[in-house]
């Protein structure tokens, strides 16, 4: 191996854009060949900007990058990047009904003396990539008919076909079983060995000191560490990750009185099972009382909320509102019995855009609104006047479209809608993501409200700012519910809980 | 460079039966065309005679050579409609140059024969490249802009020519519509030939493979280094020129080209293509499919006018007959996630 060729990948000043917004400042890394190396922080530290620049997918506005020892190639030359770097993302890139093995060799078939595509060669080939790998498919199966695990196998294996020796693993594990990442984790030994270079991105913490060597943290779109994991105890490795400032739950504004008098049973949820993400979860909600559900993505904490929004039919367990069990997986039987959902992702699920803000936040309650499913344009207008202002929503008139607002003031009216059919329990994912500080302050106040009306509010989160205002804070780790802070926990260990070290 | 050190015993796999390889799907047809032609030839006598056969695959060629181009192009994740309109317009243009005689509704240019045939493949080109460009560089969705085009193309067509049927044109421009080659209609050979070509082109050309991947998964495409924009590109140019080479053959074969040349022909493109196991959803499917699509349509169209149902009927029963087609092929497949 030639003296240049001693880093797998190097980044020097990078800096990145994204419109206005600066989402990587100043970031330099270095990968030695044959490293494994850990990528961590926190949701929107800057991990997968860097990885879209390593790979490819878009360019810095300043800095170097290097592969190889030898500058990047420019953005458009894809076989350029291929060469020297692939990555395993988390979506699915196979192609889905295209067979195994020509996914394997995706745009790099073997050819005939004619350069016609050689089936027979292509099929010999596979499968002796796949004994290989011990992977027990057919060559001629559909892609999409493979499982996670096969799948980024698969992956894996196209990426050292093509003749990248630098792999970037994209939180690999986060849908894998313990049985199927034990083997992955031998597979990547294996390739360690034969000076395979990685970068492993993950939430989960135990599995980077089972597998990397050193870890580079990010933290506010910088690099705050760089180190051997032989010199990083947890501890200090989860406290690079949440900045040194990391106060206390019960340091920070709280959130109102926790008046604790009235028990009454709120949400009541028992034995909540549904295969592969969720497995007897007992979790109740008082009345009076807001609850935080915080883990990973993909701890199955979102499971939950969509269980007792209806969304989803688990395969076993209980959900009572006050005491009296629901139908479980009917919508409609939900909201009737007092669930008030905020999905997640308001562009998603949420937001009618072009629709105004009095359709948009009354899209639930339009049959008290006047007989036989008919409108009354003027019992609307004067409940969406009544909700805005409470809300605090800005805008020129309920007649807006909502599309035309701020984020926070979009989400203020996914909240109201929630809140116009008056619900007993309140469940809300991720309530103040991607909203201004001045939002935030708000939507916690109309949260409080809720709270000491009476609702049983639970807020599914992994957002210290959002779990801050939670009289309790329950902890999911990969389907189970592990640990509860009761208010006044420290951050730190509500962290390295939902990273799942305790 | 993948031998790592996992236990390597080779995992006994059965091997391929000739059957399987050739996949269920792209057969499902074979019996419902089989049934089809025992039903026509005790419908009439003159059903199996081989004027009539060669009749049904020379009226199917032109559909034949569409179907190959729209499956290109669902096959890559996109639609056409303006083909059927391109059918029309390219003969069009070109008849509008070549006839000297401005009375009869010509441009009074009179460029010969063979310049006519290049002018309606270079029409047949630029309109691909103009379709392409709208979908690809400018990100504009494709059934709407194909949709414009259709009517917009149709239009011009109407336009050059005030609605008039433009004949008289020169005997070079109309052979290949009208020769026979060994006694068989030269359009025939044509479509064979292209389906042959396309077919393996689809198998065995690295083209044709990525193709099937832009159509599955875009972005892995991208990511495996396929140049998605160029080949999508390319693919609406290619499906422009078939159509427009469709449009030459049926201008020789009738001798003469009226403005509403290829109207409607889109809606039994997509019935074929889709009955022949294209899916509209893209990647899936193949040529030999689509054929198989074709030659159902076309056999089933000459067994309806032999069989002397009312001719006001016959679009009744093809319509019912295409929504019972995709009915079974829905019920003999199956959906994949994602």
């Amino acid at each position: 191996m030639s003296a240049v060729e001693t880093y797998a990948a190097e980044a020097h000043g990078i800096n990145k854009r994204f419109g206005p917004i600066e989402v990587l400042h100043d970031v330099g890394i270095s990968i030695p060949v044959g490293d494994a190396r850990a990528l961590v922080g926190r949701n929107g530290a800057g991990k997968s900007t860097l990885v879209g620049l390593l790979t490819g997918l878009y360019g810095a506005n300043a800095g170097e990058i290097r592969l190889g020892g030898k500058p990047a190639p420019s953005l458009g030359d894809r076989q350029g990047w291929r060469e020297r770097v692939a990555c395993v993302y988390q979506r699915w890139m196979v192609i889905p009904h295209l067979t195994v093995a020509e996914n394997l060799f995706l745009n790099n078939q073997p050819r005939n003396g004619l350069g016609l595509v050689d089936w027979r060669r292509l099929r010999e080939e596979s499968i002796a990539v796949l004994d290989d790998w011990g992977l027990d498919v057919a060559p001629d199966l559909d892609a999409w008919r493979l499982t996670v695990e096969q799948r980024q196998i698969v992956e894996i294996a196209r990426a050292l076909l093509q003749g990248s020796r630098f792999i970037i693993l994209d939180e690999p594990t986060a849908e894998l079983e313990r049985r199927e990442v034990n083997r992955l984790f031998e597979r990547i030994r294996g390739l360690q060995e034969q000076g395979v270079t990685f970068l492993y991105i993950s939430h989960h913490l135990e599995e980077i000191y089972e597998i990397c060597r050193t870890v580079t943290v990010m933290r506010d779109g910088r690099v705050v560490a760089n180190a051997r994991l032989d010199d990083l105890p947890k501890d200090r490795l989860v406290a690079a990750m949440v900045g040194d400032f990391a106060a206390s739950g019960a340091g920070r504004k709280s959130g109102g009185s926790t008046s604790k008098a009235q028990m009454t049973a709120g949400l009541d949820i028992g034995g909540l099972t549904l295969k592969d993400s969720l497995e007897d979860i007992n979790l109740s909600v008082h009345c009076g009382e807001c609850v935080g559900l915080a883990g990973l993505a993909g701890s199955g904490k979102d499971r939950i909320a969509e269980a007792v929004a209806g969304l989803l039919t688990p395969d076993a367990g209980t959900i009572a509102i006050h005491g009296t069990r629901t139908p479980l997986g009917d919508v409609g039987a939900m909201r009737t019995a007092g669930v008030g959902y905020v999905a997640r992702d308001r562009h998603v699920s949420g937001l009618f855009p072009l629709m105004s803000i009095g359709d948009n936040l009354t899209t639930t309650v339009l049959p008290k609104l006047g007989p036989f499913g008919f409108v009354s344009t003027s019992r609307q207008s004067d409940m969406v006047d009544r909700q805005i202002a409470e809300l605090g929503i800005v805008a020129t008139s309920g007649s807006q479209p909502i599309g035309e607002l701020s984020g926070g003031n979009q989400q203020k009216a996914m909240v109201g809608r929630a809140l116009a059919s008056d619900p007993k329990v309140l469940v809300l994912a991720a309530p103040t993501q991607g909203v201004d500080i001045a939002s935030k302050d708000a939507l916690y106040r109309i949260i409080n409200a809720a709270r000491d009306r009476g609702m049983a509010v639970l807020v599914v989160s992994d957002d210290l700012d959002e779990l801050a205002i939670c009289d309790r804070v329950e902890v999911i780790f990969r389907g189970r519910l592990t640990r509860s802070f009761a208010r006044g926990w420290n951050d730190q260990d509500v962290v390295a809980a939902i990273e799942g070290l305790y | 460079m993948t031998n790592i050190s996992l236990e390597k015993a080779a995992i006994a796999r059965p091997s391929q039966s000739l059957f399987a390889r050739f996949r269920l799907r792209e057969l499902v047809l074979i019996p419902v065309i089989a049934v089809v032609i025992v039903i026509g030839s005790f419908v009439s006598s003159s059903f199996l005679m081989p004027e009539n056969l060669l009749n049904i695959l020379q009226q199917s060629s032109e559909l034949s050579i569409l179907v190959i181009a729209q499956s290109l192009i669902l096959i890559c994740g996109k639609f056409d409609l303006s083909l059927e309109s391109t059918v029309g317009i390219a003969p069009m243009f070109a008849a509008w140059l070549m006839i000297s005689d401005v009375s009869i509704g010509g441009s009074g240019i009179g460029i010969s024969g063979y310049a006519g045939i290049a002018v309606v493949l270079a029409t047949g080109l630029l309109i691909g490249l103009i379709n392409g460009l709208l979908v690809v560089k400018l990100r504009l969705n494709a059934f709407i802009t194909t949709l414009a085009m259709l009517i917009l193309l149709r239009g011009i067509t109407l336009g050059i020519t005030n609605g008039q049927t433009l004949f008289d044109l020169p005997e070079e421009f109309l052979y290949l519509g009208n020769a026979k080659w060994l006694g068989i209609p030269a359009s025939i050979w044509i479509a064979g030939l292209l389906f042959l070509f396309f077919g393996l082109m689809m198998r065995y050309h690295r083209i044709g493979r990525a193709i099937y991947a832009i159509g599955g998964n875009p972005e892995a495409a991208r990511v495996a280094g396929i140049p998605v924009e160029r080949i999508t590109l390319g693919v609406f140019i290619m499906g422009s020129l078939l159509a427009s080479l469709a449009g030459l053959l049926l201008t020789g074969r009738i001798a003469s080209v009226v403005s509403s040349q290829g109207q409607n022909m889109i809606f039994y493109v997509f019935a074929a293509s889709v009955i022949g196991g294209i899916s509209l959803n893209g990647g899936q499917g193949r040529i030999i499919g689509a054929l198989t699509g074709v030659l159902l349509l076309g056999l089933l169209q000459n067994v309806l006018t032999l069989s002397q149902v009312a001719a006001f009927w016959i679009d009744a029963c093809y319509g019912a007959i295409i929504l019972l087609a995709l009915i079974i092929t829905r019920l003999s497949g199956e959906t994949p996630r994602a």
